[in-house]
């Protein structure tokens, strides 16, 4: 069976020709199944969010190929691949948009990857559709579609900006520390939302995240970052029967030095 | 009281004419965030091109329409510098703009070309009214309501392009415009809509103004977009800035009031040559006010 995603030799430097060159992927190749869950952990500077914006777009390759359902997307831009791929950063300010509406942000989100002509963007049916795609996720938000995304809290902003990757279409779904922003009690809130939404839409996910433990509890596989490469790569049940001193005694092994990083103090 | 009466009917006639200039300035300054100074070279092109074609007997309003499209053309060429060649906006403004200066002058074909014996947009509807039967004269009374339905006309388009799928992409595209190419947007079209449509409006105003004022002149632009910039800041100053429609209506409003305090400033016996200062005083009112109140109040 053809993987979804699947990443070959991509190789992506920082700064190249200069003293401060930063290899930040390393030949990485990655066959990502759809329907597979797959949770990126590694020190800073190991290459997730490299890898995520590569498979987005964001940046461009110095070597390798990027293919997303056997078709080649590797010089594809951001806007094309963005018809199948929805992204979520770490920062609430970035996936939606301050300035405008809940209701203006949804229907620009329900138009991904389709022609924007000159059709009213918010109809009744539209507010309709929106608020019961709000009301399950529980923060209110449904009766409050007219005010503008700033007034939101960061977790109310996450929430909506998954369901705005959700909402239309995208078949992929690349989360970068979407969570890392939000105090405990909201990130398991957005987490939950994230795992439902996952399920219900049936898309292939990549998420990267600081938290040892949701990396071993959530998704069916696991990989490991570690200087621009993937240096452990596991499934199913091996990965179920992970511990965090596994991973942590494993980080070792490969020379990271874990004292001074976050994944430490996570855990 | 004569006095009065002339002022205030001076400062909606003109506050409507730059009204549409107000509008363009919004588009830039305010959904995209950047002062863009393409306005000075289309705002004059648009006088340039309406005085060109109403020399040679073209209907008023096929000129100004021609003059409208001549400044969106301008808006399109600067969006490209910026996206395709990946100049930055300001820089790619002051290019578009600086590249304006000579084809304007190549549009009239001289510095200064006057319009006083030409037919109007105004005389023209007045024309059209007395055909029917009626008297009206060619003066700031018929003016100021000819003015005002075009004016309305435009911000009707304005709101209701702005409430389409495509206008909500364009406003997007200035407030973040990672998340909208993340949704499947490209930038580079929607910015050269917007930069169209902000030209396309500025252009028209200089094609009325200039019919209004009898001549079209090469120097009508210098420090435009600061007076499109005043209207923006003195509208959102006096009434926020809570929806698209509600931004349109104070940027109109904001730009009678300006011309109302230019028309003070001359009153209590400030020269014209005064009024960049005046202007750049009301700037920082605009700027300042407004901070200064939520401090106050807030």
């Amino acid at each position: 069976m053809t993987p979804i995603l699947s990443l070959n030799g991509v190789t992506k430097r920082f700064h190249g020709g200069t003293p401060s060159e930063v290899l930040a992927l390393s030949e990485v190749n990655l066959a990502v199944a759809a329907g597979d869950f797959v949770t990126i952990i590694g020190s800073n500077g190991a290459g997730k969010s490299t890898l995520l914006n590569a498979i987005a777009g964001l940046v461009d390759l110095d070597a390798g190929t990027i293919a997303f359902e056997g078709r080649d997307v590797t010089r594809a831009p951001v806007y094309r691949r963005a018809a199948v791929i929805g992204r979520i950063d770490q920062d609430p300010g970035d996936s939606t948009c301050a300035a405008m509406t809940i209701e203006e942000n949804l229907a620009m989100a329900e138009r991904r990857g389709m022609h924007r002509g000159l059709r009213r963007a918010v109809t009744a049916s539209a507010r309709a559709r929106f608020a019961a795609a709000l009301a399950p996720i529980g923060l209110g938000l449904q009766t409050r579609l007219a005010a503008r995304v700033g007034t939101l809290s960061g977790g109310q902003r996450q929430a909506l900006a998954l369901l705005m990757a959700t909402i239309a279409g995208a078949r992929l779904l690349l989360l970068d520390e979407h969570l890392a922003a939000l105090d405990p009690r909201t990130a398991d809130i957005v987490m939950g939302l994230t795992e439902r939404l996952v399920v219900a839409h049936n898309m292939t996910t990549l998420m990267i995240t600081h938290k040892m433990q949701d990396a071993i509890r959530i998704g069916n596989r696991l990989i490991m970052m570690h200087e621009g490469r993937i240096i452990l790569d596991v499934r199913d049940a091996a990965k179920a029967a992970l511990t965090v001193d596994a991973l942590v005694a494993r980080f070792h092994q490969a020379g990271g030095d874990i004292s001074e990083d976050r994944v430490l103090l996570a855990t | 009281m004569a006095q009065v009466q002339a002022l205030v009917l001076n400062m909606f006639e003109q506050g409507f004419l730059y009204a549409f200039l107000g509008l363009g300035v919004l588009i830039t300054f305010r959904f995209f965030r950047f002062p863009d100074l393409t306005a000075e070279g289309s705002y004059p092109l648009g006088g340039a091109v309406a005085a060109a074609l109403l020399v040679q007997h073209v209907d008023p309003f096929v000129a100004t329409f021609a003059a409208a499209a001549a400044g969106a053309t301008a808006g399109v060429v600067t969006a490209l510098i910026h996206t395709k060649l990946r100049i930055n906006n300001i820089i790619a403004g002051i290019i578009a703009m600086t590249a304006l200066y000579s084809i304007n002058l190549r549009v009239m074909g001289k510095a200064n070309v006057p319009l006083l014996t030409t037919p109007s947009v105004f005389s023209e509807t007045i024309g059209w009214f007395n055909q029917l039967g009626l008297d009206l004269p060619d003066n700031v009374f018929t003016t100021i309501p000819i003015v005002f339905v075009l004016l309305a006309l435009g911000a009707l388009v304005l709101i209701w392009f702005f409430t389409t799928d495509l206008g909500l992409a364009v406003r997007a595209t200035g407030q973040n415009e990672t998340m909208i190419a993340s949704l499947g947007v490209d930038t580079d079209r929607t910015k050269m809509v917007g930069l169209g449509l902000s030209n396309a409006f500025i252009a028209f105003s200089g094609a009325l103004v200039a019919q209004n004022h009898g001549f079209a002149d090469i120097g009508m632009g210098i420090g435009i977009l600061v007076t499109g910039a005043a209207a923006v800041l003195i509208g959102e100053a006096i009434f926020g800035d809570r929806t698209v429609a509600w931004w349109v209506v104070a940027v109109i409003c904001g730009t009678v009031i300006y011309r109302l305090l230019v028309a003070l400033a001359l009153r209590v016996g400030l020269e014209p040559v005064d009024l960049r200062l005046v202007t750049a005083v009301l700037l920082l009112l605009a700027l300042t006010v407004p901070r200064w109140r939520r401090h106050v109040f807030g």
